[in-house]
């Protein structure tokens, strides 16, 4: 099949890859530019695992062709620290252990990212349907949307 | 597997002749919510895609002179609900867009894909046909328009010709006392497909109800516009006896099935209940408009 050469830019630095007009950004991360922090949970736009922003858009890259990347600004989980710093998030998700298996924490905290980046000061139901899209099955999602909470008053309080 | 094309033309006859070209065997990529689905259940193996979020007919909002919008297909929910003048003018087309799937989904998914996948349980389809809204199709033979009610013509069906692209949706300038409200009954408060959806858009004058369109979504193989409940709005201060007779009219209107998400008896009065409350919040946002 046909490759399309795409050109890009992930995590602020420029990116090529080649990939055939089915793949999806979700696979093309995974497997070739070895982004595996981004995960496959349903294939469906149902769970949020492989959450990403596309032109700082919130979006399943997994219902998202590589193709489309082409000029567009993507930002994964890796791009979420500052070299070795955590984001005030990761560092709180750790703090109040608002994670268990692991496995929907980069979706979730690309999707708090992208909440806390456009509203500073969200409520708790604004929160939990901000992350309706993000399915965790271990923590009954209470302390996520506490650490999400506080994360925003700590940054408030920062700025 | 079959060799599958990607193109993202930038002009709207480029989109075109390609798809024409294809001859039924391509795909239109708005959102891709919908789509990448079906390719990966292996439902549909298109030969070639085209992605038409590059064409700035389908990609942007326009407010015309005189108060109406063109909205292009491929906007997405995150995009619209941003555009004050629309939210404000079309609150009902607006919540039935912005009802669909999560977060992520809202981030790209469209009122042109909504309504050309041809659910009868799409959101945005009842309070668009409920706005009377008019979509601008695009194809081979040139440009028309059509009433949104007459798009779908069955599951996954639509009146579309072949070649025939989703261009952009005209919403009519907004009279005083004029607004619109779109409801829908599912079993839990987000995230799931509609049993019964409703769209009502109505004009209030001095209390009285002067103009009315009302739709139902998931109650039979298309969306459907009930003229019978509108009539019984129309002339009428909104009273119990007005909206009881326009709640009867839905019901009867119901041609729905029988599935997992809800029986034919309840949806079929579901869709009266539906009927009063979304033509009270209708209501009360016409009065302070």
């Amino acid at each position: 099949m046909a490759k399309l050469h795409i050109s890009t830019t992930i995590n602020g630095e420029p990116e090529e890859f080649l990939c055939t007009a089915d793949e999806t950004m979700l696979d093309v991360l995974r497997n070739q530019l070895d982004l595996t922090g981004a995960k496959e949970g349903c294939g469906s736009g149902d769970c949020g695992a492989c959450s990403i922003t596309l032109d700082g858009t919130l979006v399943c890259s997994c219902l998202m062709l590589a193709a489309e990347a082409e000029g567009k600004q993507i930002t994964t989980i890796e791009g979420m620290a500052n070299g070795e710093t955590l984001h005030p998030l990761q560092q709180k998700f750790l703090e109040e252990a608002a994670l268990q298996c692991g496995i929907c924490t980069p979706g979730m905290l690309v999707a708090a990212k992208a909440l806390l980046d456009e509203n500073p000061d969200p409520s708790e139901t604004e929160v939990r349907f901000w992350l309706a899209g993000n399915l965790c099955r271990c923590t009954g999602y209470d302390k996520i949307v506490r650490a999400v909470l506080d994360t925003a008053a700590d940054m408030r309080e920062a700025s | 597997m079959t060799d599958i094309q990607y193109l993202a033309p930038t002009s709207l006859d480029d989109a075109i002749s390609a798809y024409a070209a294809a001859n039924g065997a391509g795909r239109i990529l708005a959102g891709g919510t919908d789509l990448l689905v079906q390719m990966q259940a292996g439902m549909v193996e298109p030969g070639l895609i085209v992605d038409i979020k590059n064409i700035a007919d389908v990609t942007g909002i326009e407010e015309t002179a005189d108060g109406g919008f063109v909205v292009g297909a491929a906007v997405s929910g995150a995009v619209l609900e941003k555009h004050s003048g629309f939210a404000k003018a079309w609150p009902g087309v607006l919540e039935g867009l912005n009802l669909i799937g999560s977060t992520q989904i809202q981030g790209r998914a469209s009122l042109g894909g909504n309504l050309c996948n041809g659910s009868p349980a799409a959101d945005s389809v009842p309070a668009m046909v409920a706005a009377g809204a008019i979509l601008t199709v695009q194809g081979p033979n040139g440009r028309r328009a059509i009433e949104i009610e007459d798009v779908p013509t069955g599951p996954g069906k639509t009146s579309l010709k072949p070649g025939e692209i989703a261009v952009s949706f005209m919403f009519a300038p907004r009279p005083a006392g004029a607004s619109d409200a779109y409801l829908r009954m599912i079993p839990r408060t987000e995230m799931d497909i509609a049993v019964v959806g409703c769209g009502v858009n109505l004009t209030l004058e001095n209390g009285i109800c002067t103009a009315a369109r009302v739709s139902l979504g998931a109650v039979a193989p298309t969306v459907l516009l009930v003229e019978a409940a509108a009539k019984a709005l129309i002339g009428s201060k909104l009273d119990d006896a007005a909206l009881d007779a326009a709640a009867a009219a839905c019901s009867a209107a119901c041609k729905p099935i029988d599935d997992k998400r809800g029986t034919i008896a309840y949806r079929t009065r579901v869709a009266g209940v539906l009927l009063k409350r979304t033509a009270g919040i209708a209501a009360e946002r016409a009065t302070q408009s």
